[in-house]
């Protein structure tokens, strides 16, 4: 399987076994069999946009593999500011590195890049578009803690209809022999084009309001944050993101074996509490993003093969 | 009516006949034909059809078409067979061919799109079989329903 020179736009241009090939490279990673691999390379990182966990875990990344990283965090202080055209900085930035990870709060930005770049581009976020890298990390996290893909039983819970990572997520499990329960208020729900989507590829997925109505329990529950600025009255949200808030109590009623996921950063959809039972993976899926980047970068750079 | 005349609305000697067009998009048809000075246009709307129940037909006098307004022809009418008409006579039938993208011909609606902000050709990736298709922006990816109403 060939990922030299080739960039990481969108979780719709792999297939299964491609991305299956990916976290087997990032388990590798995580083993320890490739150190070094990033020596001599050079990360421009683009950060057009605020990010903490997917710019550290790049820059981390890269530097656990003997790389060297330039870049920014801050769009104030590129020639973006200036007027320069995104085209314009990524033909210079070209010229600098082996391989370029953009944010960008315009959507297609990443794909555009790849367009004129003449090194791969990784997409850290295009808007409310796509974010790959954070799908292939949450796969790679239910693999690890589940010991596999198929024959799984995720569910899904919150905002599910501006939430890019579930929309990703669930594109992905459709890949897999997974049967997804979507659950959030009616208002929140799946959007249709997806779950049309989902039917045309045969997926299996119901669609609930509460975490009550599950008939059968579930071996992973995503959990994603219900926005206040989503809401026109405060009384309905308050109301809405108080029934999605999972507690000690509530996590009763998911099954003994239920892990909980969450692509961070959480406010109060979970409760504190939670942290210390042995469902709670969160900060562990953060840290896989380490090892999935290093993965990416070294099969898009030719080091891993 | 002279019967020249009679004969130039029903039949044409040469030119282009553009047969099962959805009812009611021949103006649609039309409009995307541009047809200035080739020679008299006739339209007939709402015959009956046995395939579609009700279809329309352009008729275009001295009418060659070129690729671009096939294509966009294929977005408004995707059942759309197209018959070349030399000396009065039907000298090639083909069906339109949807394209598998279209380059240059939508425009995005989403207003935070790249291709709104930059310099980017638009390019659009059909999804389903034609006649029943939706079109997904390649850049910012959003999924339309009815990609006749992005046409530039």
């Amino acid at each position: 399987m060939e990922f030299h020179n080739r960039s990481v736009i969108s979780i719709r241009d792999f297939c299964r076994d491609e991305l299956e090939f990916i976290l087997n490279k990032a388990q590798e990673v995580k083993q320890g069999r490739w150190p070094d691999a990033l020596k001599g390379k050079t990360l421009a990182t683009l950060f057009f946009e605020p990010s903490t966990r997917t710019r550290l875990s790049f820059e981390a990344a890269m530097v656990a593999m003997g790389g060297r990283v330039i870049g920014f965090a801050d769009s104030a202080v590129s020639s973006t500011k200036k007027g320069e055209s995104l085209a314009d900085t990524i033909r210079t930035v070209t010229g600098y590195c082996d391989v370029i990870v953009l944010r960008h709060s315009i959507e297609g930005a990443a794909r555009w890049a790849a367009d004129v770049a003449s090194v791969p581009v990784i997409n850290a976020g295009d808007g409310a578009n796509q974010h790959p890298t954070q799908t292939m990390l949450d796969l790679f996290t239910i693999r690890e803690e589940t010991g596999r893909l198929d024959n799984l039983r995720v569910g899904m819970l919150g905002d599910l209809k501006h939430g890019r990572t579930v929309h990703s997520l669930a594109k992905a499990l459709s890949f897999f022999d997974v049967k997804q329960v979507f659950i959030s208020p009616l208002s929140l729900r799946m959007p249709e084009h997806l779950l049309e989507e989902l039917r045309g590829q045969d997926a299996s997925f119901e669609e609930i309001e509460d975490i009550s109505q599950l008939s059968q329990p579930l071996d992973v529950l995503y959990v994603t944050r219900i926005q206040k600025e989503r809401f026109d009255d405060f009384q309905e949200y308050e109301k809405v993101a108080g029934s999605y808030r999972l507690d000690r109590e509530a996590i009763k009623r998911l099954g003994p074996e239920c892990r909980i996921m969450h692509p961070l950063p959480r406010v109060d959809e979970i409760s504190t509490d939670v942290d210390s039972t042995a469902g709670a993976i969160y900060f562990r899926q953060a840290h896989n993003g380490v090892p999935v980047r290093q993965a990416l970068l070294g099969l898009v750079t030719g080091s891993i093969k | 009516m002279s019967e020249d005349r009679v004969r130039k609305v029903y039949a044409i000697e040469r030119g282009t006949v553009i047969d099962h067009i959805p009812s009611p998009r021949a103006l649609k048809v039309v409009e995307i034909l541009g047809v200035k000075q080739e020679g008299i246009l006739t339209i007939g709307i709402n015959f009956k059809s046995e395939k579609l129940g009700r279809k329309d037909i352009v008729k275009v006098e001295n009418l060659k078409l070129t690729e671009s307004v096939t294509n966009r022809l294929a977005l408004v009418a995707p059942t759309a067979t197209i018959n070349i008409i030399e000396n009065g006579k039907v000298v090639e039938k083909r069906k339109i061919t949807v394209p598998e993208e279209f380059r240059g011909l939508l425009r995005c609606p989403n207003p935070n799109c790249i291709t709104n902000r930059e310099k980017v050709t638009t390019i659009f990736i059909r999804e389903g079989q034609p006649p029943r298709f939706t079109v997904r922006c390649r850049f910012c990816e959003r999924l339309y329903f009815h990609p006749e109403e992005l046409l530039v």
